[in-house]
């Protein structure tokens, strides 16, 4: 019985596809195709730049596909010191930072997850609350400051050990994905609440802790406010900083172009080298975005449902 | 536990409200462990969110380093009515306003209308090459985006530029020009952003019970009706909920980007609160931290107000609020 109803539906579904609705399709898909050809054609154009000859890209010859395919735009970034220790900062306060982070994170979230802990609510209000008032750049300065962090590595680390949307983010996963039951049966067979979370919940937890290292971890790599704050001492800068030196203040080191005679010819290897550095500095972040696509979805799924 | 209990009844005898607190302590006692856990995120959260609350009334005071808070002059608003007097006081707060209501009047509806467009089509190959295309660009960081940004837009080696050449129309220098900066602020955010934000719509979307667009259907309902009729009011929930606190971000334009964006040409338009607050506190020989932590406080607290009216109207008119 249900089954015919079913392939009722089906067949008028066919037949109900009116007029009206074909139209709509043909502009639906014309307007994603429009919608994507207009993200995507940017992307395609830095990478096909970056493989280019110099004089092609000045001159506007690259268009879609790489001119005059070269490769020394890399070799250039290659030998490119400062890069290459921002590079190995970036990572180091990517690796520490993510982790200090995760350990906070659980740790709250866990007990904030307790319905049956008193003062929960009144504590998760100090926490939400910083979400929607801040003392301000100053103060914070300051205290970072008088704690004798300004221009360390730990400034990089510390003043932002938290992230209180992510707390939430574990939360609501441990609330929705984790059944209570576990914590009752637990108990009887005798087990504490640090047992609890090291033998049992942790276990249980690869899925959030993978959305929350990927939220942290870029946004740690892709940080360059705390760096340009508390940061002098160019031996400690990120990968971003040096960025900004080359691809917006146009600042490249003249040690690279020595062997470039013309002025035209610097110029171009200088336009060369930022599409180059483009590619090289978003290329951790995209190759393992596609693999780790359907945790970030998740993540937003699960900050959604707290709202 | 018992005894503690006891002992507790013992002190302050068998009343209500203090059988209440007994069997707080209790259930605090219970559960120290969680407690323990909660110490340092907490003892974190006290440090470097809430002391920088109480280190604010700097704003109210003439501080200079060196000296500490407590330690400095008390001079009341001083440093605010200095503030709405000057005469950056109007510039920065129509440009920071009119940078986030340009963003969130074109940034906040464009999602949607993609989510709607991409819930109507069958999973498929294409469906997921414009989602997974599209959500490419929010990974990238600020500078790198506004260095692509500036290469783009270069007035004479940017592939715009070399296109209106090639096309015989004159050049623009797009970065020179101050009326300009507002578009290239919003428009690069909608091309970073939009994929990305589609995101939550898709996943309010994807909860809508099947059965109601069947029903629609048997009723003759075409694709645009039952969006109308049941994708809209299915997600309004979740979008009323994201309008609230976008209006309580109307003056938190990010430092980042417009800071990156700035250049001596432009920064009559591109000038924000934030890149003031760094350049009047942080830049400079001298440092001005009073006064710099006075337009940051007034910029807290007029958001704070406003994300509040904002949830206010939102809970007169329909169901959704934030608390």
């Amino acid at each position: 019985m249900a089954s015919t109803i079913r392939a009722m539906t089906a067949t008028e579904i066919r037949i109900r596809e009116s007029r009206v609705d074909r139209i709509f399709n043909l502009v639906n898909y014309t307007i994603l195709t429009v919608f994507l050809i207009v993200v995507l054609y940017p992307l395609i154009y830095v990478v096909s730049a970056s493989f280019s000859d110099g004089s092609a890209v000045i001159s506007g010859r690259v268009v879609l596909w790489p001119v005059d395919f070269s490769l020394l735009a890399y070799e250039k970034i290659f030998q490119y010191e400062s890069i290459w220790t921002g590079y190995a900062n970036s990572l180091f306060y990517a690796v520490v930072g993510t982790s200090v982070n995760i350990v906070l994170t659980l740790f709250a979230a866990y007990s904030l997850s307790r319905q049956d802990m008193y003062g929960r609510k009144i504590i998760m209000g100090f926490f939400v609350f910083t979400m929607f008032f801040n003392g301000g750049l100053i103060p914070t300065y300051l205290l970072v400051k008088d704690l004798g962090m300004l221009n360390t590595r730990a400034a990089m680390i510390i003043p932002q050990a938290l992230s209180v949307w992510n707390l939430i983010i574990a939360i609501a996963y441990f609330r929705s994905a984790i059944p209570g039951e576990l914590l009752e049966a637990a108990r009887l067979d005798g087990c504490n609440d640090f047992q609890y979370f090291f033998r049992i919940l942790m276990p249980l937890s690869t899925p959030i802790i993978a959305v929350l290292t990927l939220f942290y971890a870029i946004n740690h790599w892709n940080q360059f406010f705390t760096a340009l704050i508390y940061l002098s001492d160019k031996a400690l800068f990120p990968l971003q900083l040096i960025l900004r030196d080359i691809l917006i203040q146009s600042q490249v080191d003249m040690n690279m172009m020595e062997d470039l005679q013309s002025m035209a010819a610097k110029e171009a290897m200088r336009e060369l080298l930022k599409y180059a550095l483009i590619v090289v500095a978003s290329v951790p972040v995209l190759i393992i975005y596609p693999f780790v696509q359907k945790y970030f979805v998740r993540g937003i799924m699960l900050g959604a449902v707290k709202g | 536990m018992s005894t503690a209990t006891t002992a507790i009844k013992a002190k302050t005898g068998a009343s209500s409200p203090s059988r209440r607190r007994g069997n707080a302590w209790r259930q605090i006692k219970r559960s120290w462990q969680l407690y323990v856990f909660l110490a340092l995120p907490v003892a974190w959260l006290l440090v470097f969110m809430y002391y920088p609350m109480y280190g604010a009334q700097i704003a109210f005071r003439d501080f200079l380093p060196g000296r500490t808070i407590l330690g400095s002059e008390w001079v009341g608003l001083t440093h605010f009515i200095r503030f709405f007097n000057s005469p950056m006081f109007e510039r920065l707060l129509s440009n920071t306003i009119g940078l986030s209501v340009y963003s969130l009047l074109v940034g906040f509806p464009i999602p949607i209308l993609i989510a709607l467009s991409l819930n109507q089509l069958r999973t498929g190959i294409f469906k997921r090459s414009v989602q997974m295309i599209s959500y490419a660009p929010y990974f990238i960081s600020t500078v790198v985006m506004v260095g692509l940004i500036l290469q783009f837009l270069d007035l004479r080696r940017g592939p715009i530029n070399l296109l209106l050449q090639w096309l015989g129309i004159d050049t623009v220098h797009f970065m020179g020009i101050a009326d300009m900066f507002p578009d290239i602020y919003v428009w690069s955010g909608v091309w970073q952003n939009s994929g990305f934000n589609t995101v939550i719509y898709l996943a309010a979307l994807s909860t809508i019970d099947p059965a109601l667009h069947e029903a629609a259907l048997v009723d003759g309902a075409n694709r645009l009706q039952r969006i109308w009729h049941i994708d809209v009011p299915g997600i309004m929930p979740i979008t009323l909920t994201l309008l609230i606190l976008n209006m309580g971000q109307l003056l938190n334009v990010g430092f980042e980007k417009a800071f990156l964006l700035q250049n001596p040409l432009n920064l009559k338009t591109s000038e924000v609160i934030s890149t003031y607050v760094y350049k009047v506190g942080l830049v400079g020989g001298v440092a001005n931290f009073s006064y710099a932590a006075a337009i940051g406080l007034f910029n807290s607290v007029l958001g704070l107000l406003l994300l509040l009216a904002a949830n206010q109207i939102s809970k007169k008119f329909s169901e959704t609020s934030l608390f």
